[in-house]
């Protein structure tokens, strides 16, 4: 009953898959990565819904986090002029955050081999078919309450975002990394930089 | 398969998020270490879903309430991004350690 099955395997690969981009998207100083790294982590707790047997689950997770949560977490991201390249990103409390997740993590890790460490899954999977039969018939109410949410904190959303006439200070100046090519040259008569330009500069001055 | 893979795996992510949210700064980053929070706890809901299906439950309860909260993190998504927008068009900027204005 101990052994280690293919079950087993799988998703501990998946968890530390998952867990080890989750700590990428938290300490990544470039935003953008961040952000790319929190696919591969939704992905993998897609994987982890796979081994559990819960595919409409998995699949949703796929289309709804990786599909449309990231893109939005992206044009974020672009909207408030994220610095691209990498920078300092954490606040100066960042020892004591460590300290407080990792005894976080302590604690529940004793709590749940205490209380679930003998306890194994028997995995049937539950096909689409199965979980749509419950969800539109016992769980009709709920599930409707739900659509009248989304609704509801999407058109919350659209007027909290709604740009109104004359609200708030101008967003910065464009800063030099913004401005790009449009920069002049520092050196207005050597506009681009050749290999070996210097040195037949200094020949000439030598002659 | 035991379980206390997939609850050691969620514990993680969720203790990986809480790290998140306290230290980062960018209110964005700190959106996305809510969804990552977000993703451990339907991991939880799924697995005591399986829990309670081995001893009778045929409602699929920890499936369907997983389900719930994906759809209610897509909600909170939307509104969290609307709501970073507004502190960076009244700001002009989303460091969440210069939204001070209600301190004190």
């Amino acid at each position: 009953m101990n052994g280690i099955t293919l079950p087993d395997v799988f998703m501990l690969l998946v968890a530390v898959l998952g867990g080890a981009t989750a700590i990428l998207v938290v300490v990544s100083r470039n935003v953008v990565h961040a952000a790319l790294y929190l696919v591969v982590t939704l992905l993998s707790v897609a994987g982890a819904f796979l081994m559990l047997g819960a595919e409409f689950l998995a699949w949703s997770q796929v289309l709804v986090y990786v599909g449309a949560v990231v893109v939005l977490i992206l044009f974020g991201l672009m909207l408030t002029r994220a610095p691209i390249g990498p920078m300092a990103q954490h606040n100066e409390q960042g020892v004591l955050a460590l300290g407080v997740s990792l005894a976080l993590f302590g604690f529940l890790c004793v709590v749940i081999f205490q209380a679930f460490g003998d306890v194994r899954l028997i995995l049937v999977p539950v096909t689409t078919a199965a979980i749509g039969e419950v969800l539109y018939v016992q769980w009709a109410f709920p599930f409707m309450s739900l659509g009248f949410l989304l609704t509801v904190a999407l058109i919350g959303a659209i007027v909290m975002a709604r740009r109104e006439e004359g609200e708030g200070p101008e967003p910065p100046a464009e800063t030099d990394a913004d401005a790009g090519s449009r920069l002049r040259p520092h050196r207005p008569d050597l506009t681009t930089a050749e290999p070996g330009v210097f040195a037949e500069r200094e020949q000439q001055v030598r002659s | 398969m035991a379980a206390v893979y997939p609850l050691i795996f969620a514990a993680l992510l969720f203790c990986v998020g809480v790290y998140g949210v306290l230290s980062r700064r960018n209110a964005v980053l700190v959106l996305m270490s809510v969804e990552i929070m977000l993703a451990s706890v339907t991991i939880n809901l799924v697995t005591f879903g399986e829990i309670a299906k081995a001893r009778g439950d045929v409602l699929l309860t920890g499936q369907v309430f997983a389900l719930f909260v994906l759809a209610v993190g897509a909600a909170e998504v939307g509104v969290g991004l609307a709501l970073v927008l507004l502190l960076y068009r009244n700001r002009a900027s989303v460091n969440i350690d210069e939204a001070d204005l209600m301190k004190y």
